[in-house]
């Protein structure tokens, strides 16, 4: 097994809000090995973006960030503008969700590939561009030489999310964050661009943390996945396992509710209640007023516990496996 | 043919019907007057055979078409019409008078768009208190009247520290120092006001292009601040501050008449505001065409500044 | 079902520089309103006696070439400006949103029909096309106000248009000309009311820029013909005697810097609140 290439241990994000203090991430701990996905999914609002933007540094200033991030055994959190200005585009990479709007308009899109080589290496400008025609080559863009002149809007979504890639990746990242680049997209470009990302992730070895609130995007292509409930890591586990026995209550109900999962067809599962407001004391186990199986003890912080090879935050699997032999 | 030539051809054959409709307004003036123009021209030396006569002269007395195709055939001759009361062609008076009035208003611009785009951009990226100096800036600016901050620019410039003249005028090709001399206070009043409008736009713009995803995306990949705010958040404000300034430039070219008439400069403004005042109604159109053919081009100008920024627009994308 | 037009949220508090825009504005109205009771001496009464005299406890604003009071002549002055800035805004206005607001809403030949004309307007910088219509018809505070509600029109007409173009798209909208409520309905009823707002904010700003054409038509001896005291004519007087007599030139002038400021203060105050998307200029 090798080292994981990201690691995060007890990530914590607080915002001050006018009512109190939000705490968007409760101490996530999760890891990245290089070559591997790992899918992070959960509804919107669940902090998932918040947790990757943490990763990168770009939250505003009042955000207040505790915990490990480590890349490559190198902590990040707390480090100087300067260090992550060289890491960010080199050794950690992000890309966004709607690729019309994460290019510069005014520029050619060569140049917004060029520029990430520019920023990192010390080479000339004309071996940057060749290296970026190379990049766009690679990622599917047809005609790279010529079109490398053209702005974003000649391009249709797709074709702009291949670029965001190739820019993100020009410098051989060990670090791929992917916060929704799909959901912008055509489900029939979607495919593509998610292989895309598979298969520069297997051939350079980059570790890709793959953010969704789409079961079947992360379904398609994660190794791991991770499930994320109101700022909380609730459940993970290797994909197949995730998806043939869910052990966190959310995951289950999030699973039942997926139309395809229904036997009786015209009525879709809902989870009942709402995602609670983050502002103010929430007890240890976020998703207790929504759980059907809640105990006193959700009130306190469920302990991670491993089912195989599945790690749940779960009080009420934490006793089952505690006491096997007790009828549920 | 690249898309930009394109589109600096569709631009520029969009002038023509512009240039056509004000050269019909320009041309209804006088014939728009309640009344009789020539009788009010004339004024108390009206008398029925002057003003048949003068009608004829300024041809008022055929077809309104005649009289228009007249009239624009002139223009493209450089004959702008007789002043009425000096007798003389405009087209030299034009001649004298234009420089005065271009030398001001580039100038002015130049000096607000050398202060404003800076200052702008400072404080768009800058922190608490830059802001607020530069708010009281811009308030300050837009809400004195131009030539009220003239008048107190002269109280203290001239009258009491004596350091420059209150009036008059010297042109550049004589005496380049003295010219200076002359158009510092009134480039300076007129500067004032329009460098307001400028720092705003162009802080609102940087503004709200800095909020945009692909800036979060730059730092994503770890560009230089610098280079952020500078190769390409300008770039994308530029766009809307220069068509505010191309806008701007009327607003610049309506404080000239009045600041025009304030120093006293031998302008196109201070030549108009006093053919109003003797009913000259040739002098007037002449006028009003020459302002007005002037602020079309420096919009032609600007549009096409902001077709060659933005390629979306140069596209017919935006 | 119900058919009324859904209210705006209400929205960040009106900022302090805005309700210190108010109180300014409010003070000024008052006081012009009511010029005749706080004006110490009559506008136009000549008295040689005071001519050119400096600032003192019955003249607090000092007497100019004739021997009259500046406070009594800026107060009435101040009436015609707010008069002529604050009608001239009001009735461009009444042209302005009926005619956006058609434009917007049917879009098409009727937006063409309506907008082209007006956009031409705009080919001419504001107080050129002030200053012709002042050459065809002659000088007069009547006649600024009219030319300052034409200059606007486009303008006005602009912001409302887009606006309603917005507003005409929501679906509720289009919903309620479906269900046959008729087009002359669904405008008054719920176009107008709901895209309405940025046009106060343009208006207020507006009003501002009015009063300091208008101030700049007196100053040139185009816009309030004297006898009538006026702001801009007081500046124009004030000149010959800059050095003698500055306080001709400066209270005049701090009083119009006022009134723009207040205008100013409420018009981006408004903005802050109603239209923070920016469909103004």
């Amino acid at each position: 097994m090798n080292a994981a290439a990201l690691v995060l241990t007890d990530l914590q994000v607080d915002f001050d809000v006018p009512g109190g203090r939000v705490s968007a991430v409760d101490r996530v701990t999760l890891s990245v090995r290089p070559g591997e996905v790992v899918g992070l999914v959960g509804e919107s609002g669940c902090g998932k973006s918040t947790l990757a933007n943490a990763v990168m540094g770009l939250l505003p200033q009042q955000a207040h960030v505790s915990g490990s991030v480590a890349v490559e055994g190198e902590e990040i959190l707390g480090a100087t503008d300067h260090r992550l200005r060289e890491l960010r585009g080199n050794r950690i990479a992000m890309i966004f969700q709607d690729p019309s709007t994460s290019l510069d308009p005014t520029c050619s899109v060569g140049s917004q590939v060029a520029e990430t080589i520019l920023a990192h290496r010390d080479i000339g400008k004309r071996q940057a561009r060749e290296r970026a025609i190379e990049l766009m080559s690679e990622v599917g863009i047809p005609d790279a030489r010529s079109r490398f002149s053209d702005p974003p809007h000649r391009f249709s979504g797709g074709m702009r999310q291949r670029i965001v890639i190739a820019a993100a990746l020009a410098n051989d990242p060990t670090v791929l964050i992917a916060d929704e680049p799909t959901t912008a997209l055509d489900v029939t470009i979607q495919a593509q661009v998610l292989s895309l990302i598979t298969r520069l992730s297997k051939n350079h070895g980059t570790a890709v943390l793959l953010i969704s609130h789409d079961l079947g995007v992360i379904a398609q292509v994660a190794h791991q996945v991770g499930v994320m409930y109101a700022g909380q890591l609730v459940e993970q586990a290797p994909v197949d396992q995730l998806f043939a026995s869910p052990q966190h209550p959310y995951t289950r109900a999030l699973l039942a509710a997926l139309p395809s999962a229904h036997l009786q067809p015209g009525r879709l599962a809902v989870i009942p209640g709402q995602v609670p407001d983050l502002v103010g004391d929430l007890p240890g186990c976020r998703f207790l007023d929504r759980c059907a199986v809640s105990r006193s003890e959700c009130i306190r912080r469920p302990v991670p516990v491993d089912v195989n090879s599945t790690r749940v935050s779960c009080w009420d699997v934490a006793d089952r496996i505690s006491n096997p032999t007790v009828a549920r | 043919m690249s898309s930009r030539l394109r589109f600096i051809i569709r631009r520029l054959l969009q002038t023509v019907p512009v240039l056509f409709a004000m050269s019909v307004f320009v041309f209804l003036i006088i014939r728009l007057v309640p009344g009789d123009p020539v009788r009010t021209m004339l004024g108390f030396r009206a008398t029925d055979t002057n003003v048949v006569q003068v009608r004829s002269q300024l041809g008022l007395d055929r077809s309104l078409i005649a009289q228009y195709g007249s009239f624009v055939g002139g223009l493209f001759h450089g004959d702008f019409g007789t002043d009425f009361i000096s007798k003389s062609p405009l087209r030299e008076l034009l001649a004298q008078r234009l420089p005065v009035t271009l030398e001001l208003t580039v100038f002015a611009l130049g000096l607000a768009v050398l202060v404003g785009i800076p200052l702008g951009i400072l404080a768009s990226t800058g922190s608490g208190w830059v802001r607020r100096a530069t708010d009281g800036f811009v308030i300050a600016g837009i809400s004195v009247p131009d030539f009220w901050l003239g008048i107190m620019l002269v109280l203290l410039f001239s009258a009491t520290w004596g350091l420059l003249p209150p009036s008059g005028f010297v042109p550049l090709t004589e005496d380049p120092q003295q010219n200076l001399r002359y158009l510092l206070l009134p480039v300076l009043t007129l500067a004032v006001a329009e460098s307001a409008y400028i720092l705003r736009t162009t802080r609102g713009a940087m503004e709200s292009v800095l909020n945009q995803p692909f800036v979060t995306f730059l730092h994503a990949k770890g560009i230089s601040h610098r280079r952020i705010v500078y190769r390409h958040a300008f770039k994308n404000a530029a766009a809307p501050v220069v068509t505010v300034i191309g806008i701007q430039f009327g607003v610049l070219l309506g404080g000239a008449i009045v600041i025009e008439t304030l120093f006293g400069l031998p302008g196109v403004g201070r030549l108009l505001v006093s053919a109003i005042n003797q009913r000259n109604y040739p002098v007037v159109q002449a006028g009003v065409l020459v302002v007005a053919a002037m602020f079309i081009v420096v919009s032609l100008i600007t549009d096409l500044i902001v077709g060659w920024l933005d390629p979306r627009v140069s596209d017919g994308a935006l | 079902m119900t058919t009324s037009a859904v209210k705006k949220r209400p929205g960040p508090r009106l900022r302090r520089s805005a309700m210190a825009g108010i109180l300014i504005l409010a003070l000024l109205v008052l006081l012009a309103i009511f010029a005749p009771v706080f004006a110490p001496h009559d506008p136009e009464a000549v008295n040689a006696a005071r001519v050119l005299g400096a600032p003192n406890a019955s003249y607090p604003f000092g007497s100019d070439v004739l021997g009259r009071d500046v406070l009594s002549r800026v107060l009435y002055g101040l009436r015609v400006s707010l008069l002529v800035s604050i009608l001239s805004v009001l009735m461009s206005a009444l042209f302005a949103v009926p005619l956006g607001a058609l434009a917007g809403y049917f879009g098409g030949w009727v937006d063409t029909v309506i907008s082209r004309p007006l956009d031409m307007l705009l080919v001419f910088p504001a107080l050129l096309l002030a200053v012709s219509l002042i050459a065809i018809i002659g000088p007069g505070s009547a006649v600024a106000t009219l030319a300052i509600a034409v200059i606007y029109l486009p303008i006005l007409g602009r912001v409302m248009r887009g606006s309603s173009l917005s507003v005409a798209r929501l679906g509720y909208v289009e919903g309620a000309g479906s269900r046959g409520s008729g087009h002359l309905k669904t405008l008054v009823g719920h176009v107008i009311p709901n895209s309405i707002s940025p046009v106060l904010v343009q208006g207020s700003i507006l009003a501002g820029f009015a009063l300091q054409i208008e101030a700049a038509l007196s100053f040139l001896g185009l816009g309030t013909q004297p006898p009538t005291p006026s702001l801009g004519g007081m500046l124009a007087d004030g000149r010959d005697v800059l050095v003698q007599a500055p306080w001709i030139e400066i209270f005049p002038g701090a009083t119009i810097a006022l009134a723009v400021l207040s205008f100013t203060l409420i018009g981006d105050g408004l903005r802050a609140k109603l239209d923070p998307s920016g469909v103004t200029r």
